[in-house]
């Protein structure tokens, strides 16, 4: 199958809050951005992790739910078009004879751009998956650790396991999309947003949902693709018949491939110059957000929307070499995005006062 | 000014550290292993302190706090790999003066 070929000005590796704003600075600068990122969804930590949780330190927000965040912020960018790879990991970065990158995902899309920012928080987060010896050969063939397209799961019998959050939600989207929706959890109670676990109860009493617990997935089988799982409920084994086995124990970062790209790396974070661009020791490649690190480093999304800020001025003076350039205040020159919209202030009137 | 206490911490090399804890600072064990460097960053706090990884698992080794985990905890360490009885998460025990004394292990990386 032939591949996607994207071609950028920016890429962005990580969709977290951080990346997400660089795409507003740099269309700012009048520069595209495509992003990268090996989650299914933008949001990065706050998406994953902790939609649900209040961040205090975002300036001008005294409270700000990490979701409603990522929705600012995706919101905030809409008028420059980023574009988006999502459910792929950034894999390798070539350099070419003039200056310019090709990043090539796990999947094998490639993009083309004139320089990258990498902003990938911790790193890849990849799924911690149960101790079941066979389960790597039912990797997506009836096992998935994310659910990337609901639609894969319609008029399915899905089996998910796990005690938080994206378990308790899935397990709510599912039973509108899925024949049978079978939640297991090692114990009776869930650790989750409270109006979820209400949800789930709500539909477990109207037959929905069919919850077991406390129980525990031992066992998979299947010819070619899950056919049922073991399920050990107390001590006692049971066949249970499904189509799917959704893992969801939480995700674990992995600095991955990022280790491998020739970058300096000190504490499992990338080495960036911060007296001037946040240039990491290849010239081109920039890293800002948690994944980079200078003396006095702090790991704080505020820092992270500055870095993103410095960081797109030298892009900008890297592929513009010797062109002139003043900073704009949003609120004189207003916001023109590549999709023709402009957002502007309201001009003052000028009238006189009887 | 409030006093320092002594805790003491074995790494994942299973070498031991006696450290002093800030008890003014609203600070965690978690906060104080990554203050001391005692586990490679990125490998503990991940979740940054909220319950919602198990980077910071330790284990207990005197008797100089309770073993009683909160709800959060407990929900959590259900999850995560290498659970014994005296496991604890290290963002969840505050730095207080009645923790002198306290002797931990850091459990290995999940």
């Amino acid at each position: 199958m032939e591949k996607e070929f994207f071609k950028t000005d920016v890429v962005i590796i990580g969709a977290g809050p951080v990346g997400l704003f660089a795409v507003f600075e740099a269309g700012l600068l009048q520069l595209k951005c495509h992003i990268i990122d090996a989650l299914p969804q933008p949001g990065g930590q706050l998406a994953e992790l902790y939609p649900k949780k209040p961040i205090f330190d975002i300036p001008g927000y005294p409270s700000v739910l990490a979701g409603d965040l990522v929705t600012n912020l995706m919101e905030q960018i809409k008028q420059f078009q980023p574009g988006f790879t999502l459910s792929e990991t950034a894999e390798t970065i070539d350099k070419l004879e003039d200056g310019t990158f090709i990043v090539t995902t796990n999947k094998g899309t490639k993009h083309h751009a004139k320089a990258i920012a990498i902003a990938g928080g911790l790193g890849t987060f990849e799924p911690r998956k149960p101790a079941l010896e066979n389960i790597a050969f039912y990797e997506e063939k009836g096992v998935e650790y994310f659910v990337k397209d609901p639609e894969l799961f319609r008029d399915k019998e899905i089996v998910i396991a796990g005690g938080g959050d994206s378990a308790l939600d899935w397990s709510i989207f599912l039973s509108n999309v899925a024949k049978k929706v079978t939640l297991v959890h090692r114990r009776n109670e869930f650790r989750g947003a409270l109006d979820s676990v209400e949800k789930v109860q709500e539909l477990k009493k109207e037959g929905k949902i069919n919850l077991i617990t406390p129980a525990e997935v031992v066992g998979i089988h299947g010819k070619e693709h899950v056919e049922s799982i073991t399920l050990d409920r107390d001590g006692i084994l049971e066949n249970f018949k499904t189509d799917y086995f959704i893992p969801l124990f939480g995700l674990t970062p992995k600095l991955g491939a990022i280790a491998n790209w020739g970058l300096e790396i000190e504490k499992n974070a990338i080495k960036v110059n911060n007296a001037l661009d946040y240039q990491t020791n290849i010239d081109g490649i920039y890293a800002i957000g948690d994944v980079n690190i200078y003396p006095g480093k702090l790991k704080l999304i505020l820092c992270g929307f500055h870095e993103a800020t410095l960081m797109c001025q030298s892009v900008y003076n890297r592929i513009n070499p010797g062109k002139r350039y003043v900073l704009k205040y949003t609120t004189v020159s207003g916001v023109d995005g590549f999709d023709g919209t402009r957002k502007e202030a309201e001009k003052a009137v000028v009238k006189s006062i009887d | 000014m409030s006093q320092d206490v002594t805790i003491f911490i074995t790494d994942r090399n299973g070498v031991q550290h006696e450290v002093l804890a800030p008890t003014d600072m609203n600070m965690n064990i978690m906060e104080l292993i990554r203050s001391y460097e005692l586990a490679e960053e990125g490998t503990i706090g991940v979740c940054g302190g909220m319950a919602m990884c198990t980077s910071c698992q330790c284990y207990i080794l005197n008797d100089v706090i309770s073993l009683e985990r909160n709800p959060d905890e407990e929900a959590m360490l259900w999850e995560a790999y290498h659970v014994k009885e005296n496991s604890r998460l290290g963002c969840q025990i505050p730095i207080t003066a009645s923790l002198a004394g306290l002797e931990i292990e850091i459990g290995p990386e999940q």
